[in-house]
């Protein structure tokens, strides 16, 4: 049994049919990447994953537990964080403040009342947030507007905003989508980082078959809202199937 | 000090002693010169000030702080005033137990308005308030409940207001207006006159600028907590929040209900100064108005909605008392054909057409200071500050540019 069980998913908008049958089980504590052409229905899946869509068919079991019907922030309660295609944080907050968001909803659940105290006097959350900023190496942009940072700053502060909620399932929907190859090989390395540091599952989509290669354990193909192959990264890169639908011309290259 | 940070303290020490000071700020010209209709500080219009202070304090909080945009508070103004005049009618001219009242029934109006306008947002949440807000308006002004009823609710057109043959259980013989626990009564003015000056100090107005200043502590103790945090992140990022564990609507919510108490104690405040509740009270103009002060004085900051309130509040005084005759004892002094022009250039502007300068005023603050009156103090300070470097470093003036 994996962490995540995916089993005969399918979604349907009006005529096309995004998803068709999807079959999916995911390891704990390994790095699972999704990959596919445009269209085949990466992200309308991970949308099912986090509540964003309900699947009109199957089941999506996360440790056990049916993540569907619940809402995106009680399926984020259960342990699954979210990365954004384009960077989704608070750019009207701090970095600090951005940082510190996660940290209450891992303290104090989806909802607390505290209208009167000050956010300078919760120490524990501002050093839990200090801390978490110190991890992803940002310490020194802790007061700085989050929002006039660069593309690959915000990634990061994103992914370590999520990971500050110590999720057991991180989810990442191209995350070096847009990147200049500076800022993607940052992220490259934050995650394999990651993937060393800590005890988390990661499910990522991704274009870019150099990211794919060098982070994943697991790789399951899908094209056309089914999944074609699952298998290791060597045993993909020489697959006909996958070279035939997917990899194409880059394959001969 | 109090829980604030020195920031804090000190704009708070600054509009306590605005407020306590009022009578003297707002009557700067000698009761028999020229420039005396200039001055404010007479006890109605320092009341409007401050009352329309917590309104828009209120307002802000869910405006400024979540960016979700009510077009309809003042339909909570509306029951505030009822509810004290409900009050008057049942016990006595105590306004207490009318506040506290007119608290109550605005929180639970908040909730249900809010629990349900609150299912959507950006334009559909105002246009959902706008019209809770006309509907109250409408069954406000038709008494639709109370001759449901068979009582009088709210005295439909006329407005309600305190009867002789009203219960008033509570009555003594001595009161016929309103009071504070029988110390007291609000309309009791002292009259100071100081060589050609005459200052006004009237219990009303201190009462309510007592409360207001309340309610700018606590809107500041809001700002600053972790639960205004949220409110920020709602208004940055709604989709990031929901995906980090946090649900948006207890939060909206409960700022929605925050808001609307500090409306429901502003209407009451105003039936305190004046026994009479009327239904033009909750039409959307009003909504409007505490929509404008906001975003005059600057959404999202702590003191432009006080500012905002009294900008409005003293420029319609204003300019409405300006009549044609006023504006032509001011240009007598032109030839007699200029005069005239000149007068009927700027008459529609003037009295019953106030609304017209209201309007280009806004216009003008929205597009030059899009931040409100604070973005312009704050413009003004740098400028201030600027000018200061440039004199000191005159001479290497090329050398030093100040490094932002
Ligand atoms: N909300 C929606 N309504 C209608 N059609 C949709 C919706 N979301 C996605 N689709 C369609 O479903 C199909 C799958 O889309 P999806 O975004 O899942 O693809 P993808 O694999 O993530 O592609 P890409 O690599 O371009 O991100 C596409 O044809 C898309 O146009
Ligand atoms: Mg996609």
């Amino acid at each position: 049994m994996g962490i995540l069980e995916v089993k005969n998913v399918g979604k349907r908008f009006g005529g096309l049919q995004a998803l068709g049958d999807v079959n999916l089980s995911i390891a704990e504590n390994t790095v699972h990447a999704i990959i596919g052409p445009n269209g085949a229905g990466k992200s309308t899946l991970l949308n099912c994953l986090v509540g964003k869509l309900i699947p009109d068919t199957g089941s999506v079991m996360f440790d056990g537990q049916s993540v569907l019907g619940r809402k995106p922030f009680e399926i984020n309660q259960m342990g699954i964080s979210r990365v954004f295609q384009t960077p989704e944080i608070f750019g009207d907050l701090t970095v600090l403040e951005n940082m510190m968001i996660p940290c209450f909803a891992k303290r104090d659940g989806s909802f607390e009342m505290n209208a009167i105290g000050s956010v300078m006097g919760q120490k524990d959350i501002i050093e839990r947030a200090e801390q978490m900023l110190e991890e992803m190496n940002m310490a020194d942009k802790r007061g700085m507007n989050s929002a006039s940072m660069s593309r690959g700053d915000k990634r990061r502060l994103e992914i370590g905003m999520c990971l500050s909620q110590e999720p057991r399932l991180l989810l990442l929907d191209e995350p070096t989508a847009g990147m200049a190859r500076a800022d993607t090989n940052n992220t490259i390395d934050l995650l394999k980082q990651i993937k060393e540091e800590r005890d988390i599952t990661i499910a990522i989509i991704e274009h870019d078959m150099h990211v794919v290669f060098s982070l994943s354990e697991r790789i399951t193909v899908l094209a056309q809202g089914t999944p074609l192959v699952e298998d290791t990264p060597d045993n993909i890169k020489g697959h006909p199937k996958v070279r035939e639908a997917y990899l194409g011309e880059s394959a001969d290259q | 000090m109090l829980g604030l940070n020195k920031k804090d303290a000190s704009l708070l020490l600054v509009v306590v002693i605005l407020t306590m000071f009022a009578p003297f700020f707002l009557n700067p010209f000698p009761t028999e010169s020229a420039m005396a209709q200039f001055n404010a500080g007479y006890p109605d219009l320092m009341q409007r000030f401050v009352i329309f202070g917590i309104f828009a304090i209120g307002f802000n909080l869910l405006f400024g702080l979540t960016g979700y945009l009510s077009f309809g508070h003042a339909a909570f103004l509306g029951v505030g005033s009822y509810a004290v005049v409900w009050m008057y009618k049942l016990l006595d001219y105590n306004v207490l137990p009318g506040l506290l009242l007119a608290v109550v029934v605005s929180a639970i109006f908040a909730l249900a308005i809010g629990y349900i306008s609150l299912r959507r947002s950006g334009i559909y949440f105002s246009i959902l308030t706008l019209a809770f807000a006309q509907m109250m308006f409408a069954i406000s002004y038709s008494d639709l409940i109370g001759r449901f009823l068979g009582i009088s609710l709210t005295n439909g057109e006329t407005g309600l207001q305190v009867y002789t043959s009203d219960p008033q259980v509570l009555l003594n013989d001595w009161e016929t207006v309103p009071h504070l626990l029988g110390l007291i009564e609000m309309r009791s003015t002292y009259t100071l006159d100081l060589a050609g000056w005459s200052f006004d100090f009237n219990a009303g107005y201190y009462f309510c600028a007592f409360v207001m200043i309340l309610a700018f502590y606590l809107a500041i103790r809001i700002f600053r907590s972790p639960f205004g945090l949220m409110l920020r992140a709602i208004k940055s990022n709604q989709q990031r929040l929901n995906y980090t564990g946090l649900n948006t609507r207890p939060y909206m919510l409960a700022v929605f209900v925050i808001s609307g108490v500090y409306a429901g104690l502003a209407g009451g405040l105003m039936a305190s100064m004046d026994p009479l509740a009327g239904a033009e009270r909750m039409q959307w103009t009003a909504s409007g108005e505490v929509v404008l002060m906001t975003i005059l004085g600057g959404a999202g900051t702590l003191i432009g909605p006080v500012l905002g309130a009294g900008f409005i509040k003293y420029f319609e005084n204003i300019f409405s008392k300006i009549n044609e005759n006023v504006l032509h004892t001011w240009f007598n002094f032109m030839p007699d054909g200029l005069e005239n022009f000149v007068v009927a250039i700027i008459y529609p502007f003037i009295g019953k057409g106030w609304h017209l300068t209201l309007g280009l005023m806004f216009m003008m603050v929205v597009i030059f200071l899009p931040g409100g009156l604070v973005e312009g103090g704050q413009r003004i300070a740098k400028l201030l500050k600027r000018g200061k470097k440039d004199d000191d470093g005159a001479n290497t003036a090329t050398a030093t540019k100040p490094a932002e």
